[in-house]
């Protein structure tokens, strides 16, 4: 019962990856008993499940998820939301405005305006209706501050690190707090614009070198050469 | 090719293919009933109305005269339009040709003119200055499925049924005579769809076939059993033997409707 | 302007442009090359220059042409007025429209419809210089700018032309013999799937001409999608560079 890759191979949509005995993961698809990759990515056997871990791909919204996404359009009871991702996404003026909802009176531009960035989390999403928001929990809510990047999605969990080493490492070294939309939208707020680019930075060049080695070593050098002096004094003192 | 059939009239075309039926208790391979009249529209040069089962299509032809193209200066010329009119069902939309009917114009016009069915030489009335124009004008009168077929068989028997003008070149100028010439043909090609629908390949599907096939292949051939035209059309595909099954489907049909139809 | 030759193939059995009949012409293919699409991907196949787009999957416009249960492909096939040598107007011609149609089922076998209902995935398709077989080489395009854009897909979906000049069936035609040849026979093709999306003729064939015009169109696809998957791999593969 033959699987035909090697560990780590890249591989493009249609090929052919295992037959028999093995399951179908992510970014695969099964015909005639066969597993086929459906992405570009790179290719893995998790026991017997194929996965492929894409190396292009789309957000795809999933319940409990946080995101961050700029309001489009102020409806008539919420807002239209980008959420970089196939469908729009809704948030309603009754999970925002903690008082009853008057149509007449509100005025919801007030509240978030077309072009206001939110950090939401998916309240509910399924494939027969566009993906609801929330913001009704601690740390979400309208941005006021700090620089947005965007990344391919499939690379948060390169950016997070093995329980969070990385992106502990980067707000660490960098004084920034940052948010990790799972729809690959960051949030970067630092003290000052200098550290906020060196955090991005950093998070670009986990995003283009995601799939080689020895990526947490060059990190914590790029992070240690490009801390301006000014700061190291800062911190002593 | 989805929505209009509802799933259980699904399982049931299904279930009678398996057994080698359909709906209409044909074969996978007959065609429907087919009606040709010509010469119903008196002020057209040539003209043919078809029913093949429900569907209907009139094709009416017009001979103009106008100028060769330039690197064919002793061939006349010959375009096909068609028109899915409104009339013929209720998702056809009035408005300038859409994909659709772009297609079947297209696919009508390859099969006449590779087959050279139309002896365009002898259209020829001055060398690179004039010569005869054959405006073939497909309409679809109503949709009850394989419009492809029905506007071929329609289109040819129209074209049999033109006449040219008589005309004569006096002083460089010219001048439409008494009477008519047939218009020269020299050959009939025939097209044969076929839907595929589980894998199994129906001739002249209808309309209920239509919305559940999931690809369709057309294959216009002559009287010498050679291929002159081809076009897949749908969503999905056609393994290599599946193609070379088809192209024998469409050969004997063809035959079969050519001694049908004497041509 | 151009002179019609009295053979298009010589007795050595070599072609106008050199090549013998099983021979494709020089390809030369490159993904990612437009930063504002969602996917993209150049093509060179003889003198044929193709910059192919994908956009998607997101929000159809206009809405009432999303469907409820599954993802809507669009694709434009269009050629620029430089594109040929004498020039075409911008306005889409009745045959850009049913390229446009065929080139869009020719794709549409390679997608997962249902995963992704009410969105649409719309693919551009520019032809900047055009010489003989531009639908099979946008098809090619096409498909490695959708995979680009990360839309998962069942296989690649390839494409290559095979016909008939003088007696003899060849491979890959170039413009003239298009245009003078007595037969074209485009075919796309899912070399893992086995599978025909796109298959159109004209000219006159006799069956086993047919026959031999789709094996050989065949092969020449099996051989474009060797390179499909390097061109889809090195735009990936760049970055291990950085490491050695």
């Amino acid at each position: 019962m033959p699987a035909f890759f090697e560990k780590k191979q890249l591989v493009t949509p249609g090929e052919l990856l295992a037959e028999g005995d093995y399951l179908p993961g992510e970014n695969t698809y099964v015909e005639n008993g066969k597993i086929y990759a459906s992405r570009i990515g790179l290719v893995d056997a998790d026991n017997k499940k194929v996965n492929v871990v894409a190396l292009r791909a789309f957000y795809v919204p999933k319940t409990g998820d946080i995101v961050i996404g700029t309001v489009v359009e102020v409806g008539f009871n919420g807002w239209t939301v980008n959420i970089e991702a196939p469908y729009t996404a809704l948030l309603r003026a009754s999970d925002v405005l903690s008082r009853p909802f008057k149509p007449q009176n509100d005025e919801l531009s007030a509240v978030l305006n077309a072009g206001d960035l939110i950090v939401a989390k998916i309240a509910s999403y399924d494939r027969a209706h566009d993906p609801q928001l929330t913001v009704g929990e601690p740390g979400l809510g309208k941005i006021t501050r700090g620089q947005i990047l965007r990344v391919t999605p499939t690379k948060i969990p390169r950016i997070i690190g093995r329980k969070g080493s990385m992106i502990s490492m980067i707000k660490q070294e960098t004084n920034c707090q940052i948010i990790l939309g799972l729809n690959g939208v960051i949030l970067v707020t630092g003290k000052t614009p200098e550290e906020e680019e060196i955090a991005i930075m950093a998070i670009r060049k986990i995003e283009e070198e995601s799939h080689t080695s020895g990526l947490t070593d060059r990190i914590t050098q790029l992070l240690k050469e490009k801390k301006p002096a000014k700061l190291e004094e800062n911190k002593i003192e | 090719m989805s929505s209009l059939v509802t799933k259980v009239r699904l399982r049931q075309i299904e279930a009678l293919l398996e057994k080698g039926k359909r709906l209409d208790d044909r074969s996978l391979t007959d065609y429907r009933e087919i009606k040709i009249e010509q010469g119903i529209i008196e002020k057209a040069e040539g003209s043919a109305r078809v029913f093949l089962g429900k569907t209907e299509v009139l094709v009416g032809v017009k001979v103009e005269t106008g100028e060769p193209f330039p690197d064919t200066p002793k061939e006349g010329v010959m375009t096909v339009n068609a028109e899915l009119v409104p009339l013929a069902s209720p998702n056809f939309e009035p408005g300038p040709p859409d994909e659709n009917s772009i297609e079947l114009a297209r696919v009508v016009d390859r099969g006449i003119r590779e087959s050279h069915s139309i002896d365009t030489e002898k259209l020829c009335i001055e060398e690179g200055k004039k010569v005869f124009v054959v405006f073939v004008d497909v309409y679809v009168l109503n949709h009850d499925g394989n419009l492809i077929d029905a506007s071929a068989i329609a289109a040819i028997a129209a074209l049999m049924n033109t006449k040219m003008p008589n005309y004569e070149i006096k002083d460089g100028e010219l001048k439409i005579k008494q009477g008519y010439t047939p218009l020269p043909m020299k050959s009939h090609p025939i097209t044969v769809t076929m839907g595929k629908i589980n894998n199994k390949l129906v001739v002249d599907p209808w309309l209920e076939e239509e919305s559940v096939m999931d690809s369709r292949i057309s294959l216009a051939t002559n009287e010498d059993g050679n291929i002159c035209a081809i076009q897949k059309g749908g969503s999905s595909y056609f393994t290599p033997q599946q193609i070379l099954e088809a192209s024998k489907i469409a050969l004997d049909k063809a035959a079969e409707l050519r001694k049908k139809l004497n041509w | 302007m151009n002179e019609k030759p009295d053979k298009l193939i010589d007795k050595k059995g070599i072609r106008g442009d050199g090549r013998k009949a099983d021979e494709l012409r020089p390809l030369k293919l490159q993904v990612g090359v437009l930063s504002n699409a969602d996917g993209s991907a150049y093509i060179e196949h003889g003198k044929n220059k193709i910059l192919a787009a994908a956009f998607g999957p997101r929000e159809m416009h206009p809405k009432h042409l999303a469907q409820p249960d599954k993802m809507v492909l669009r694709c434009r096939y269009h050629m620029a007025p430089f594109s040929v040598q004498e020039r075409k107007s911008p306005a889409p011609s009745r045959r850009e429209v049913e390229l446009s149609k065929v080139i869009k089922e020719s794709l549409e076998p390679a997608l997962f419809l249902e995963l992704y209902p009410r969105t649409g995935v719309d693919v551009f398709v520019e032809v900047l210089q055009a010489d003989g077989g531009t639908r099979c080489a946008s098809i090619t395009a096409a498909a490695l700018a959708i995979a680009d854009a990360g839309v998962p897909m069942k296989d690649l979906v390839v494409a290559c032309a095979a016909g008939k000049v003088d007696d003899t069936v060849v491979l890959d035609l170039y413009d003239a013999e298009d245009k003078l040849g007595s037969a074209d026979v485009p075919v796309a093709y899912m070399p893992n799937l086995n599978a025909v999306t796109l298959l159109q003729m004209d000219g006159i064939l006799t069956p086993d001409e047919f026959e031999k015009a789709v094996n050989m169109a065949m092969d020449g696809c099996k051989k474009i999608y060797a390179m499909q998957k390097e061109a889809l791999k090195t735009k990936y593969m760049v970055v291990k560079e950085v490491e050695e």
